[in-house]
């Protein structure tokens, strides 16, 4: 399984940089959700995968008596998703401000505002 | 010593605050400052010439073996007084030069920077402190070149002469490190002691060539001798000063200090000597050419800057004592010449040798220091100029190889030399004046005093060689480790072959004067042939360098995010392959992964789908929905593997995002395909390629053992300290408590940036643009 997980990881990181070459910003903003799944993905599989274990002590004992899943890379991916939520929603606002005063989704069109504007 | 080279930056720094003073008629108090260190060097005079060399050390950066180390010797003294004594003149004689200029006080600042850094070059012991001087210099003669800042020649010029003697200076830093490293000292006398290891040394040559290089370049020797000329740019009193004096004459100085420590090979002979011959009698010839009088004495400075560093070359006792002697005579001829120069343009407004005649009517005094200097500087009896040649002649006779050539081609830029000091210093004054001229006022004191002293001098000391023989020639050659209870400076020799060589180079010149005289016609001839000089090579050079570093930047800096993006992935991918494709061992151990169920490879199939339709997906919409998929299949490996809160966070979250892109939509324009086919390609198999690399690094460091250490204290803590069961939660809300406060905040502040953006009421701007 972790063999998979692992073509899979690439396999976002692939598609996420190659939304992030495309012209269109929207595609941009994709691409960055894509790549930060990927690194997400990335280090929960570096930090082991256990099946049915999750790292909740339980009910009647004060520690651990079995294995348990490793808390420290959720507890990471954790801050990362919400983090990365507040980048997303950011820039999906932005590409709607940008949209309404430029007109256009094409970065190509994009880099010559500063001269328009006045 | 160290006292008296501040001396010069403290007055400096004192002009930044009372700059007024010295504008007004108190101008000339400021020579007081020279005045005051030419005694105060003066002084020296008697322990100096009886071989009591003064040494003075202050600890600077110890560490590193560079001290402030200060050292009055022959040599050293000599430049001392050289550049207080010209300097005191040529303070003075700014005075009325540039008397009432907006920018006097800031002229004064910088000739005394100028004055107290070239103090430390000739006085410092330690290399590096001799670089640093070495710089200050270069630094000064920039300001001092553009002085007249709104004149776009003297700004190119400046830039020119700040280029050229700041690669000379870089060069002697790091030859001074090649020397550092063989000889385990910094300190020049130190390695005087070590003069066969250096010699010997593997890195001999890289050294010498580094120190020529800095020399070369400072002394205008050719190549490097077309920043000069450029430098002439500068107010008359700074070319007098720097560019003929002393500061052109700091890389003549360097050869000399270290000919005992680099010196005695025949590369560092040969070499010397041949760029020494070729600078001067280039730049000999280029005297013919110009009507300009500051570029006559240019190239006549070049050709005897080049003269000093052939005499240097010939390493024979007779021919240091020539450079010994030729340093006195050229500053004191040349310095005049400048200064008549300055007076001239400052009263006729003209410095065309063409046009300038008879003007010995309207300013006499002048007209005497002029003529005593160019017969000095051809070397006729009873002037020390006739002293410096014979010497000359008498180093190139001795020579044991190509004795004819040598003295044959120090004859030519002796004979041209001679002639351009007369263009110079006699042409000007003889004849009758013209109409334009005939109004000309007389120049003030200060103006015509500063010339005839020096002019005199040279007259002086010709008639009585014996004054400078003892107090300074004698105590130069100790300097460098010569013997010198033989030397006797004395106007007559009797009837020598030397005699004959002198009066033949006397006649040639008055001879050449009389048939070739300076017109435009020759000027515009010579012009013909600056598409093969080294100054063209060099510009040319310089704009192909600034074209390749604006299509470099070009290439780099174009502005597009993705090529930005895909730059730096290529090179990222380059790297990582590397590495990992060389230590990768390609053996998976399967045995250790955990098994396939069903539910699995559904959930990564629907995932690779998900990806796909992103990918390829030809409305936004589908892609969006595909990003929610794909959001949602993560969130359920999440359950799988033993990640509740994971599972749930990627839930809401990736709801949250799709309704937000979903809200947002409607607005934007037709989902488009920019790119070409090509580009899709080529973008396809570099993000083909990160993935794979990606892949396989996970896969390594599945490889590899897992160090649990963090994970178990946190296990065991997370009911005993802190009281809760779930472990990731008291990760974050407990253990890093302070981490997630600063993360809401991060979110709070992107919220209120969310808000902002949609509430924002369009300006009027915005509006123009709909």
């Amino acid at each position: 399984m972790e063999f998979l997980l692992a073509i899979i990881t690439g396999l976002l990181y692939a598609a996420g940089l190659y939304m992030m070459l495309r012209r269109s910003l929207v595609k941009l903003i994709i691409g960055l959700i894509i790549i930060s799944n990927g690194a997400n993905l990335l280090i929960f599989l570096l930090g082991r995968i256990t099946k049915g274990h999750p790292p909740i002590i339980p009910e009647d004992s004060k520690i651990f008596t079995e294995i348990y899943a490793d808390p420290v890379p959720q507890a990471l991916i954790l801050t990362a998703i919400v983090i990365s939520f507040g980048l997303q929603s950011f820039a999906i606002i932005l590409i709607k401000r940008a949209y309404q005063v430029v007109k256009t989704d094409d970065l190509d069109e994009m880099n010559t505002i500063d001269e328009d504007i006045k | 010593m160290l006292i008296a080279i501040l001396t010069g930056f403290a007055f400096a720094v004192l002009l930044l605050f009372g700059g007024k003073l010295v504008k007004g008629k108190l101008a000339i108090l400021s020579t007081f400052i020279p005045l005051g260190l030419f005694i105060y060097f003066a002084r020296f005079i008697g322990d100096v010439s009886s071989k009591n060399f003064i040494q003075q050390d202050y600890s600077w950066i110890p560490s590193l073996g560079v001290n402030l180390s200060f050292k009055l010797d022959g040599l050293s003294l000599l430049f001392s007084l050289m550049i207080t004594g010209i300097g005191t003149l040529v303070f003075a004689y700014t005075s009325a030069y540039l008397k009432g200029h907006k920018y006097l006080d800031r002229f004064y600042g910088y000739l005394s920077v100028f004055m107290a850094a070239m103090l430390g070059l000739v006085l410092s012991e330690n290399i590096i402190s001799l670089f640093v001087f070495w710089e200050l210099t270069s630094i000064s003669s920039f300001f001092l070149i553009g002085f007249n800042n709104d004149n776009p020649a003297s700004r190119k010029s400046a830039l020119t002469a700040l280029g050229i003697t700041g690669i000379g200076g870089l060069l002697l830093l790091a030859g001074g490190v090649v020397l550092g490293n063989i000889s385990g000292t910094f300190n020049i006398s130190e390695m005087l002691a070590n003069h066969h290891v250096i010699v010997g040394h593997e890195y001999y040559i890289l050294a010498a060539c580094l120190i020529f290089g800095a020399a070369f370049t400072k002394s205008a020797q050719f190549p490097f001798h077309f920043w000069l000329p450029g430098a002439m740019k500068a107010p008359t009193p700074v070319s007098t000063y720097l560019h003929s004096a002393t500061m052109v004459k700091a890389g003549v100085y360097l050869l000399f200090r270290l000919s005992p420590v680099l010196g005695g090979t025949d590369f560092w002979n040969t070499t010397l000597t041949i760029i020494g011959l070729i600078t001067m009698v280039y730049s000999a010839f280029h005297t013919l050419f110009r009507t300009d009088m500051k570029g006559i004495l240019a190239y006549s400075t070049i050709s005897a800057l080049g003269i000093l560093v052939f005499l240097i070359g010939l390493g024979t006792h007779e021919s240091f004592l020539a450079a010994a002697v030729f340093i006195i005579v050229h500053a004191l001829y040349k310095a005049t010449l400048f200064l008549i120069t300055g007076a001239v343009d400052h009263q006729a407004k003209s410095r065309d040798v063409t046009k300038l005649a008879g003007l010995r009517k309207v300013m006499p005094m002048v007209a005497i220091a002029a003529l005593l200097a160019a017969i000095s500087n051809a070397g006729i009896p009873p002037s020390v100029g006739f002293v410096g040649k014979d010497l000359i002649y008498e180093g190139t006779l001795h020579m044991e190889n190509s004795v004819v050539l040598l003295t044959a081609l120090a004859i030519i830029t002796n004979v041209l030399i001679s002639y351009a000091g007369y263009v110079a210093g006699i042409k000007p004054f003889v004849g009758k004046l013209p109409q334009q001229y005939e109004n000309v006022k007389k120049p003030p004191f200060w103006l015509w005093f500063p010339p005839i002293l020096l002019g005199a001098l040279g007259f002086i000391f010709g008639i009585f060689p014996i004054l400078i023989q003892n107090s300074l020639i004698k105590p130069i050659l100790w300097s460098i480790g010569l013997e010198a209870s033989e030397v006797h400076l004395k106007l007559w020799h009797g009837f020598t072959p030397i005699l004959g060589l002198s009066a033949l180079t006397i006649g040639s010149g008055i001879l050449l004067y009389f048939i070739l005289k300076p017109s435009q016609k020759l000027e515009s001839f010579i012009a013909k042939f600056d598409k093969a000089s080294p100054k063209y090579i060099m510009e040319k050079t310089t704009w192909a360098f600034g074209r390749f570093s604006a299509f470099w930047t070009n290439v780099f800096q174009n502005g597009y995010l993705r090529n930005y993006v895909s730059t730096i992935t290529l090179f990222l991918i380059i790297l990582m392959a590397f590495t990992l494709l060389q230590e990768t061992t390609y053996k998976i151990d399967y045995s250790s992964f955990s098994k396939l169920t069903v539910y699995e490879i559904v959930i990564l199939s629907i995932l690779i789908l998900a990806i796909g339709l992103i990918v390829f997906a030809k409305s936004r919409l589908a892609a969006v929905v595909a990003t929610g998929i794909m959001g949602y299949s993560i969130c359920l490996l999440f359950v799988f593997y033993s990640a509740p809160d994971l599972a749930m966070t990627q839930f809401a979250i990736d709801t949250l995002t799709v309704i937000l892109f979903v809200l947002v939509l409607y607005r934007l324009p037709k989902y488009l395909k920019l790119s070409d086919y090509k580009m899709r390609i080529r973008d396809g198999i570099l993000s083909l390629a990160f993935g794979g690399l990606i892949t396989i690094l996970a896969l390594e460091v599945l490889a590899q053992p897992v160090n649990s250490e963090i994970t178990d204290f946190y296990a065991k803590n997370a009911y005993l300290l802190a009281h809760g069961k779930n472990v990731v939660n008291v990760i974050l809300v407990d253990f890093r408590g302070a981490d997630t406060m600063v993360e809401i905040s991060v979110l709070a502040i992107s919220a209120i940036g969310v808000f902002g953006l949609l509430k924002l009421r369009l300006k009027s701007v915005e509006r123009y643009q709909k």
